[in-house]
């Protein structure tokens, strides 16, 4: 799975640092950082399909 | 600060399609099903009030509006029977939340890294520490007779209060002024032009700031930051600026939080299996947080229209007033799977209870963070307990939309 994100779109929400730790750090603003290049690990497929789906902002995109 | 049932000049509304009152309080009392009956026969409604406003129901047109700021100007974010002054922009009267772009930018980063997920986590021991002793006093309340408490002013409304004032560095005691600017400001705006001008939020934060000032603004507060940063074009901000800014931290945190924790409890009270599902599942949570925020979100935001335009297929013209109803497009179900019925482990919850676009609320993580402290607490110390008469639960006018007064029952607690 791949997992993509828009920083232009990101509001700082914090709702993917808040599900996914291990996926998003957030900056000094409260932005989100992604922590992983593109690939996601297999144990945290699950954790970037939830980041997806609760950004209020659609930042964030998974794919199969 | 006791609320008496809200007065109202107001006549009333006989069709919400074409003449919408959302400071009335029979809005207050039936919102969500104006939103849904809204949303089914007339997404976009109208109203002549205020000098002609529009209140769009459904998630799209809302997320539309708040994403376009060309179109849409945030001068004005409470509706009002007056527009704010042309010559006010784009700062607005309360940077940022007030300001358009380019001076947005600058005005919000400045505020941003004190309320950062990192930088809020920090408040999390005060906000924790706030909620016992609020729930100490309940107890001995509770102690001294009778099993009835009212969860909005003798819990809710003082976190967010208590919480704010230490980092504003203001005085706790003078939680009941701020409840009280706030009440005019929010709930009954445009209805009070027999104040005494020293009993205004202008006269208090004026003197406050002087006060500041003079002591050489070297504390490590909100204020003191405010009074000596720089802000992106290398110079101190005017004086309107931290007036603004500081009414707005001091504003925006209250009634939306003590609206947040009181609808949450309000919840809890008549659900037990979401009650029971809290204490035994600590995983959902983090879910159930979410859901409070989509299903009760408690802010509306307004904004003007900078030009003549439409909103879902409607002509508004400039200077007509939008309502962006966040609280209605949570419950869209074009937006959300059983949009209306909460779930409290809902996994897919992409609410927009602190807005959306450039304007996120600042305070988010400040908000959540109060919310889930104040739920926890209250659940690890009542778990139990339901509505001592729902007859007298009164939801506030305006819009911040929350209980006010929110009189419950603990069960097992009390006169035993
Ligand atoms: S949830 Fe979306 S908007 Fe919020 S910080 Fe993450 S990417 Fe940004």
């Amino acid at each position: 799975m791949r997992i993509a994100y828009d920083r232009d779109a990101c509001q700082g929400h914090n709702r993917c640092y808040q599900l996914a730790p291990e996926l998003f750090d957030v900056d000094e603003e409260g932005y989100a950082v992604l922590l992983v290049t593109g690939e996601v690990p297999a144990e945290l497929e699950e954790k970037a399909q939830l980041c997806a789906d609760n950004c209020p902002e659609f930042a964030i995109e998974v794919e199969a | 600060m006791t609320d008496t049932v809200p007065e109202t000049k107001r006549p009333p509304v006989e069709d919400w399609a074409t003449d919408f009152d959302h400071t009335h309080p029979d809005y207050a009392a039936n919102a969500p099903e104006i939103w849904d009956d809204l949303r089914e026969r007339c997404p976009v409604a109208h109203t002549e009030r205020f000098g002609g406003a529009w209140l769009p129901t459904k998630a799209a047109d809302v997320r539309a509006i708040a994403e376009d700021t060309d179109r849409f100007t945030s001068r004005g974010i409470i509706i009002n029977d007056f527009r704010p002054e042309l010559d006010i922009a784009p700062r607005g009267y309360a940077p940022p939340i007030t300001s358009d772009p380019p001076f947005h930018a600058g005005a919000r980063r400045l505020l941003l890294p004190p309320f950062a997920p990192k930088q809020i986590e920090a408040w999390e021991p005060m906000a924790r520490a706030c909620c016992r002793e609020l729930l100490d006093e309940v107890e001995a309340e509770l102690a001294a007779g009778g099993d009835v408490v009212d969860a909005a002013t003798a819990y809710a409304q003082d976190i967010p209060v208590r919480v704010i004032a230490a980092m504003l560095g203001l005085p706790q005691e003078d939680g009941d002024k701020f409840r009280m600017f706030i009440h005019r400001i929010l709930e009954t705006p445009g209805q009070h032009d027999d104040i005494d001008p020293s009993e205004t939020l202008v006269a208090y934060l004026s003197e406050k700031i002087r006060e500041r000032r003079e002591s050489g603004a070297d504390g490590d507060d909100l204020i003191s930051y405010l009074l000596t940063v720089e802000g992106t074009d290398g110079n101190r901000l005017s004086d309107e600026h931290v007036f603004g800014t500081i009414a707005l931290l001091l504003i925006a945190g209250i009634d939306t939080t003590w609206s947040a924790i009181g609808a949450s409890l309000w919840h809890l009270a008549q659900h037990p299996d979401d009650r029971r599902r809290w204490v035994e599942d600590p995983d959902v949570r983090i879910f159930a947080i979410e859901e409070f925020l989509r299903f009760y979100a408690p802010v509306t935001m307004a904004r003007l229209a900078a030009e003549d335009t439409e909103v879902g297929g409607c002509p508004v013209k400039k200077e007509d007033w939008l309502l962006l109803s966040f609280p209605s497009y949570n419950r869209d179900p074009e937006a959300f799977e059983q949009a209306d019925e909460f779930v409290i482990d809902r996994a897919r919850n992409r609410h927009s209870a602190f807005g959306l676009g450039i304007h996120r609320c600042l305070g988010s993580n400040l908000a959540r963070l109060e919310l889930t402290v104040a739920i926890e607490e209250w659940m690890a110390r009542f778990p139990d307990f339901e509505l001592a008469d729902p007859g007298t639960v009164r939801w506030s006018t305006g819009q911040v939309r929350g209980p006010r007064c929110l009189p419950v029952r603990v069960l097992g607690h009390g006169a035993a």
